[in-house]
C-alpha cells in the first residue's frame, strides 16, 4: 500500500443502509485520504468514492455521515455529489453498463450497441432490470475512441465491441 | 515522416510499466540529472526546448513554470492533468497504458523545477484500471528512493498523490480541475490569478498535460535544443495525435509537429474506412472547428492548423466519411456540450441547451427558416469572452464551422421541413423534446 490511492478498486455489492457508520478499515483509509491534503474539505472526493466502494452507492444518509466525518454540511456534501455523474445517487444493478454515446463512438456504430441492449435487457437507459443485474446507462466520451464502441461495465472498458461479442460478455459475467 | 518514436517507444514490450523494464530504457536518468542542476536551469532547458501544452491550449510549458514566483513563504503545487475528456482524444491514457513511470519522472522533474514537494495526478474518475497501475508505478518508484523523502540521496522530497475525478469534463480546464481537488464542485475560476499565483489551497500551482509532462525527461536528458530541432520552428517536438472515426486502423500514433493530416490520415491510419471519400474531419477534438476534406494537406502543428481555420487543441482528430451527415453529427456534439457545461455561466448553460435544442429540431424535420440565424446568434453570444471559463467557445466553434463548411446541409434540412410550425423563436431554451414543443404552444 502507497500514499497514492487506495487498491484494489473494487465494485460493492450494493447495500442500503439507513445509518452508515465507518468501519475500521474506512476509518484508517480516511486518516491515509486526510494526509494528503493541507485542508480536510479536500478529501471530500475520495471520501465519497470509498463511500461508493463499500456501499456501491451513494444515500443521503451517507452524505450525512461524510459531512459529519469531514466537517461539510450535508448540502455541501450533496452539492458536490450531485455535481458528478459517476457518484451514484441511486443504487444501480449489479453490473452498471456505461455505453459511450459521443461522436466517435456514434461513428462506429453504437447505435446498433444501443438498440441491441435495450432490447435484450428489455429496458431504456437510466432503467435497471427487474432482477437487479444490469443498469444502463448512457455516457459521454470515455476517452478510448480509437477503440470504438466503447462500453464501461463497472470498473472494465469493453472495446470494438459488436453486437456478437456483447453477447458473449454479458453471458460471461457471474450471476 | 519517419522518425524513432520518443513517447511511445516502449509500446510493444509486454513488461513496459515495470520500474526495471523503465530503467532499461534509461529512465530516471534525467531525473538524476535534473536534480544535479540549478531549477533554474531546469526551467531554461524546458523552455529552449519550446515544448507547448498538448493539453490544448498550447501555452509554452516552461514559460508557464517560470510564473510560479520566488522565495514565497507558501508551498508550491504541481497537478498532472489526467482528466482525459475531450470528445476524439485518447493519449494520454495510452500514455499511461505503456509508459507510467515516464509521466512520473516528468512530475518529478517538473516538482523538482518549481520546487514542489506534493504533486497530484487528477485522473478522471472511469480510467480506473489506469489509476491502478499509476498507484503501482508510484509504489515501486518511491521503494527505489525515485519518488518520496531523499530523492535519489540529493535530498529533495516529494509524494505524488492520485485525486480521482468522478465524471465531469469541465475538471479538464485547470481552475475546475483545482477546485475539484479542494473538494468542491468543478466550477471554473475567474483569471487573473492565474494558479501559477493563486491556485490549490491558495498556492502557487503549476497544472501541466500528462504528454507535456511525458516530453519533460527526454529534454533533460537529450537537451532543449534536440527537442527544438523536431517539429516545426513555433511548435516543437513530437505529437501524439488520436485518430478515430472512419479510417482503417484508428489509434494513436506520434509524428512530428508538422506532419500534414494526409500522411496521419492516409499513411497512419490507412485512409478512410472502405475505401470512402473523405468528408470532413476534426483537427483537435471535438471543441476544434472542423475541416472539409480539402483541407487535408494542411500541416499539424499550432500555427499551420490555426490558418487553417481550426485548432489543432489535444491532437484528437475525429475521420467522417461521405456517409456522415452533419446535421447529425453536430447534434452529437451539442449533447455532449449540453451535458457538460458546469452551469455556471448564463451564455454556455442556457446556450448549449438552446443550440442543441434548435439543432435537434432541424434533424427531427421540424427546422424553422430563421434557425440558422439563431445558431449565430448563440454562438456569438456564448463565445469570445462571455464565459469565465472557455466551455462557451467549446461548443460555439463547432457550430460556426459546421455552418460555415456545411450550412447547405443545414438549410436543405430546413427547406424540406414541415412549413406549418411558426417561426416564432423560443425563448427559453428547453431540454427534452417533450418540453420544447409544449413550448411551441405557448408561443404561438
Amino acid at each position: 500500500m502507497t500514499e497514492a490511492g487506495t487498491l484494489p478498486l473494487t465494485v460493492a455489492t450494493v447495500e442500503v443502509v439507513e445509518e452508515p457508520t465507518f468501519d475500521d478499515f474506512m476509518e484508517s483509509e480516511i486518516k491515509r485520504i486526510l494526509k494528503r491534503y493541507p485542508d480536510h474539505g479536500a478529501a471530500l472526493l475520495p471520501v465519497l468514492w470509498l463511500c461508493q466502494e463499500r456501499w456501491g452507492w451513494i444515500s443521503a444518509g451517507i452524505m450525512r455521515a461524510v459531512g459529519q466525518r469531514l466537517d461539510l454540511s450535508p448540502a455541501f456534501v450533496e452539492g458536490v455529489a450531485s455535481f458528478y455523474t459517476m457518484y451514484l445517487l441511486r443504487p444501480p444493478g449489479k453490473y452498471l453498463l456505461q455505453v459511450c454515446t459521443t461522436l466517435s463512438c456514434q461513428l462506429c456504430g453504437t447505435s446498433g450497441i444501443v438498440d441491441h441492449l435495450k432490447e435484450k435487457l428489455g429496458i431504456d437507459f437510466g432503467e435497471t432490470t427487474k432482477d437487479g443485474r444490469f443498469t444502463l446507462v448512457d455516457v459521454q466520451c470515455l476517452g478510448a475512441c480509437g477503440e470504438a464502441p466503447v462500453v464501461q461495465i463497472n470498473n472494465d472498458y469493453y472495446t470494438n465491441l459488436t453486437e456478437k461479442c456483447l453477447d458473449e460478455i454479458l453471458d460471461g459475467l457471474g450471476e | 515522416m519517419t522518425m524513432e518514436p520518443i513517447l511511445l517507444r516502449a509500446r510493444g514490450d509486454k513488461n513496459s510499466r515495470t520500474l526495471g523494464s523503465y530503467l532499461k530504457r534509461g529512465g530516471y536518468k534525467a531525473l538524476a540529472k535534473a536534480i544535479a542542476m540549478d531549477p533554474e536551469e531546469v526551467i531554461d532547458e524546458v523552455k529552449a526546448s519550446g515544448v507547448r501544452g498538448r493539453g490544448g491550449a498550447g501555452f509554452p510549458a516552461g514559460v508557464k513554470w517560470s510564473f510560479v514566483p520566488k522565495d514565497l513563504a507558501k508551498p508550491t503545487y504541481m497537478i498532472c492533468n489526467a482528466d482525459e475528456s475531450e470528445p476524439g482524444t485518447f493519449k494520454d491514457r495510452e500514455l499511461i497504458l505503456v509508459d507510467p513511470h515516464m509521466v512520473l519522472e516528468g512530475i518529478a522533474i517538473a516538482s523538482y523545477a518549481i520546487d514542489a514537494h506534493t504533486a497530484y495526478i487528477y485522473i478522471r474518475g472511469e480510467f480506473v484500471r489506469e489509476t491502478e497501475i499509476l498507484v503501482k508505478a508510484i509504489s515501486e518508484a518511491r521503494r527505489k528512493r525515485y519518488l518520496g523523502s531523499d530523492i535519489l540521496g540529493s535530498g529533495y522530497e516529494l509524494e505524488i498523490h492520485i485525486h480521482r475525478g468522478a465524471g465531469a469534463y469541465i475538471c479538464g480546464e485547470e481552475t475546475a480541475l483545482i477546485e475539484s481537488i479542494e473538494g468542491k464542485r468543478g466550477l471554473p475560476r475567474l483569471k487573473p490569478p492565474f494558479p501559477a499565483v493563486v491556485g490549490v489551497f491558495g498556492c502557487p500551482t503549476v497544472v501541466n498535460n500528462v504528454e507535456t509532462l511525458a516530453c519533460v525527461p527526454h529534454i533533460i536528458e537529450r537537451g532543449g535544443a534536440w527537442f527544438a530541432a523536431i517539429g516545426t520552428e513555433r511548435s516543437t517536438g513530437t505529437k501524439l495525435f488520436c485518430v478515430s472515426g472512419h479510417v482503417e486502423r484508428p489509434g494513436v500514433y506520434e509524428a512530428p509537429m508538422g506532419t500534414t493530416f494526409r500522411e496521419i490520415i492516409e499513411e497512419f491510419c490507412g485512409g478512410v474506412r472502405g475505401g470512402r471519400e473523405l468528408k470532413a474531419f476534426i483537427p483537435g477534438g471535438s471543441s476544434a472547428p472542423i475541416l472539409p476534406a480539402d483541407r487535408i494537406d494542411t500541416p499539424a502543428d499550432f500555427e499551420s492548423v490555426a490558418e487553417a481555420g481550426s485548432m489543432l487543441g489535444s491532437g484528437g482528430v475525429i475521420v467522417m466519411d461521405d456517409t456522415v451527415d452533419m446535421v447529425w453529427a453536430l447534434e452529437n456534439l451539442l449533447t455532449f456540450y449540453a451535458h457538460e457545461s458546469c452551469g455556471q455561466c448564463t451564455p454556455c448553460r442556457e446556450g448549449s441547451d438552446w443550440a442543441l435544442d434548435v439543432v435537434r429540431r432541424i434533424r427531427r424535420g421540424q427546422g424553422r427558416t430563421k434557425d440558422i440565424e439563431t445558431l449565430q446568434r448563440i454562438a456569438r453570444f456564448a463565445s469570445q469572452g462571455m464565459t469565465i471559463c472557455p466551455l462557451g467557445d467549446a461548443f460555439c466553434l463547432p457550430i460556426t464551422s459546421f455552418l460555415e463548411h456545411f450550412g447547405g446541409e443545414f438549410e436543405e434540412a430546413i427547406a424540406g421541413a414541415e412549413q406549418s410550425v411558426s417561426t416564432h423563436l423560443p425563448v427559453l431554451p428547453v431540454r427534452s423534446d417533450q418540453a420544447l414543443f409544449e413550448a411551441e404552444e405557448v408561443g404561438r
